[in-house]
């Protein structure tokens, strides 16, 4: 089997196009993992104990469960209730979810780091809870967070290709789909994996320098 | 059908999944710490050659993706002449990533052994090898112990690929059952339980377990 | 559940003091930390506790600053339960929005200063004033700017709490909560995390505070000879209880109860 340099050239701008989408869904996936996995954080924070637990339950059940399963479940599982779900939507909210239980970590790890004398502070001028977290709390405690959910961002770009088992047209279905049509695989595959190298690692250093940029930015060195 | 007699029907079927997902698992994880231990040393050696390419490999299996690592050795080793059955690709992949993974936790944990302790060795003019056999891994196996709890729980979750190239192993029947049953939640909800028990039930008390005899035997408990 | 109904719905009468301990208790499990406390500060008092370890001389500042739930009894302040809240002509134990109502009359300075570490001196003036006063942006400036001046730390105003030292960022833990304009000043050890040769610079400010404004304050200290200048009056607290209270003079050079003879010259002897 030889490399062929003229396939590669002819797939090339298409491998390209899916890679855009392959970024698009990782960056959506990444937001509401974000957001979610803030509120499963904070809602572990509450007072309310039933909540705390339930919470804390569909924190481990989603990070002790395949991520692959997860997209199976929430594609296929909508239409038995008549709720239809696009690929897009099924994968973003699986996808989503999954990291939300990471990011969820992430977080508690960052607030619970920060001395009780913050809080007691915050009392003493009286902000409320909210003001406490958002203006107090959350600035101190996201980042030293940003090693972990830059970890976390590159992760969920790598484990976008399982989109691709529902259809989802991202980089991965891209190389199926060429690779189907001329019955070769070596090319794809490897530019798959060359495109998957090549922005996980420069999305790694990335993370590393803005990690230092937003501590100097803040004075927290 | 109510799901009792789902699962009387069907409840072999996960079974059997459940049972090559065991295998699987071993597998995998036999062969993620080898390749740990060897690249994991590998990587702390003075020889540049041998350290670059230990480096390179872990890079490579953590920069690009499970999927992406598992098609490609699915669909362009054959065209190289290499043929493998699916059992031992399937579990080749997620050994091999997962080892590049494990091969950080191996290297942290060296690191991590007080100077005092090489001092020690070498005060006693242990040989390398016996210095690193009976002095530093023992140690550094207690500090990573904790680690390899999660990265053994990736590795489960990891296996759940291997049906996509075939293997017949959980993921794989709970997508067979929900193409001729339709009945998506009790297929998918019941393969994701049983690896959620898997997970929580058996890996996590089994490496608390683990734990536990490592620290008493360092005489830390 | 204690039966409150003994309790006044407010104080009412012509000298109603500042703050007010009507049998406070307080204890985590068997521990009695406060033991029946009854406490009266006028307005304008300048009040020292002082006391051994674990004689609850911190908690009385931590409840007063509703840090620390109420065991039994009720705290007034300026006439008013801080604790608890009237509900169908009886008192009840306050909710959160009660509490943080009646709690923006008294200002706190910690042991460990807690300013914001990723605000400079000057944001973390304004944070109060602006977030929870509703201050403009340019009011609080001048407010903060203002007080900064007050404890010699306009200078520094834009400087981070990492930059400065720990007397340095007393004063401005102590600029910031004036600028919330409390009533009541509460100081806990604010000089025992400093190094001696700063001590001084803080305790000038307070000094200040004393002779210049009309504060009422509560402070905690270690500092005996600073608590002789300063207070008007000084508690000695032992188990939960205040043993004796005194003119400073009194109490210090001429203490009645055995137990603040020793701990007195335990401290003297520590000197």
């Amino acid at each position: 089997m030889q490399w062929d340099w003229e396939f590669t050239a002819e797939i090339l701008p298409k491998m390209l196009w899916a890679t855009v989408n392959t970024l698009m869904a990782a960056g959506i996936g990444y937001v509401i993992a974000a957001v979610i996995g803030l509120l499963f954080a904070l809602a572990q924070r509450t007072p309310f104990r039933s909540l705390t637990f339930i919470v804390r339950e569909v924190v481990e059940f989603i990070r002790s469960t395949p991520l692959i399963l997860q997209i199976f479940f929430v594609y296929y599982v909508g239409p038995e209730y008549g709720l239809w779900l696009s690929p897009w939507v099924a994968g973003m909210i699986a996808i989503g979810l999954h990291y939300a239980a990471y990011l969820s970590e992430v977080y508690r790890g960052g607030i619970e780091s920060i001395p009780k004398g913050q809080w007691e502070a915050c009392t003493a001028i009286n902000l409320t809870m909210a003001q406490s977290y958002r203006r107090i709390i959350l600035p101190q405690a996201i980042p030293p967070s940003i090693a972990g959910m830059g970890n976390y961002l590159v992760s969920i770009f790598k484990d976008t290709p399982m989109l691709s088992v529902i259809g989802v047209e991202e980089l991965m279905q891209a190389a199926n789909a060429v690779g189907g049509q001329n019955y070769r695989y070596l090319e794809p595959y490897t530019i798959v994996g060359v495109i998957f190298l090549i922005i996980s690692l420069t999305a790694a250093s990335a993370i590393r320098g803005f990690e230092g940029w937003i501590r100097r930015k803040l004075g927290m060195e | 059908m109510s799901y009792i007699s789902f699962l009387s029907e069907h409840g072999s079927r996960f079974i059997d999944g459940a049972l090559i997902t065991g295998v699987q698992f071993f597998c995998s994880l036999a062969l993620a710490a080898v390749i740990a231990h060897v690249f994991g040393l590998v990587m702390l050696s003075s020889n540049t050659v041998v350290k670059s390419f230990a480096i390179a490999y872990v890079e490579f299996f953590r920069g690009t993706s499970l999927l992406v690592q598992l098609f490609w050795l699915f669909y362009v080793l054959p065209l190289f002449g290499i043929t493998l059955n699916n059992f031992l690709t399937g579990f080749l992949a997620v050994g091999l990533n997962l080892g590049a993974y494990g091969a950080e936790l191996v290297r942290g944990a060296i690191l991590s052994v007080p100077r005092g302790q090489w001092e020690a060795s070498y005060a006693l003019s242990l040989s390398p090898a016996k210095r690193m056999r009976r002095i530093i891994i023992p140690q550094a196996i207690a500090t990573m112990l904790p680690a390899w709890g999660n990265l053994a729980i990736e590795l489960l979750k990891s296996t759940a690929l291997v049906g996509l190239i075939a293997v017949p192993d959980l993921m794989f029947q709970a997508r067979e059952l929900n193409n001729s049953t339709y009945l998506s939640t009790w297929t998918f909800g019941t393969a994701l339980i049983i690896y959620y028990v898997s997970a929580r039930f058996l890996i996590t008390p089994c490496m608390r377990r683990l734990e536990k005899i490592m620290a008493r035997r360092m005489g830390r408990a | 559940m204690e039966d409150l109904t003994s309790y006044p719905l407010e104080l009412t009468g012509p000298d109603i003091p500042m703050v007010r301990f009507l049998n406070v208790r307080k204890s985590y499990g068997e521990l009695i930390v406060l033991d029946n406390l009854n406490l009266d500060i006028s307005p304008n008092e300048m009040v020292t506790i002082i006391g051994p370890s674990g004689s609850g001389k911190t908690t009385v500042l931590r409840m007063l600053m509703t840090l620390e739930t109420i065991g039994g009894g009720v705290i007034y302040v300026d006439g008013k339960p801080l604790t608890h809240m009237p509900k169908n002509g009886a008192l009840v134990p306050a909710d959160a929005r009660y509490l943080r109502k009646a709690r923006s009359s008294i200002g706190m300075c910690f042991q460990h200063f807690n300013l914001f570490p990723h605000m400079t001196a000057l944001q973390n003036c304004m944070e109060g004033p602006v977030q929870v006063l509703g201050l403009s942006g340019r009011e609080a400036r001048e407010r903060a700017e203002e007080l900064l001046m007050m404890v010699g730390m306009i200078d520094k105003k834009d400087q981070h709490p990492s930059r400065l030292s720990g007397g340095q960022q007393q004063r401005v833990a102590i600029a910031r909560a004036l600028a919330m304009r409390p009533k009541v000043m509460l100081f806990d050890e604010v000089t025992s995390a400093l190094d001696p040769e700063v001590i001084g610079e803080v305790t000038n400010v307070i000094r200040d505070l004393t002779t210049r404004h009309s504060l009422t304050m509560l402070m905690v200290t270690h500092q005996m000879g600073f608590a002789r200048d300063i207070s008007d009056r000084v508690c000695f607290f032992f188990g939960g209880k205040i043993e004796e209270q005194d003119s400073p003079d009194e109490l210090f050079s001429n203490p009645k109860s055995k137990r603040t003879q020793q701990f007195l010259s335990a401290v003297k002897a520590a000197d």
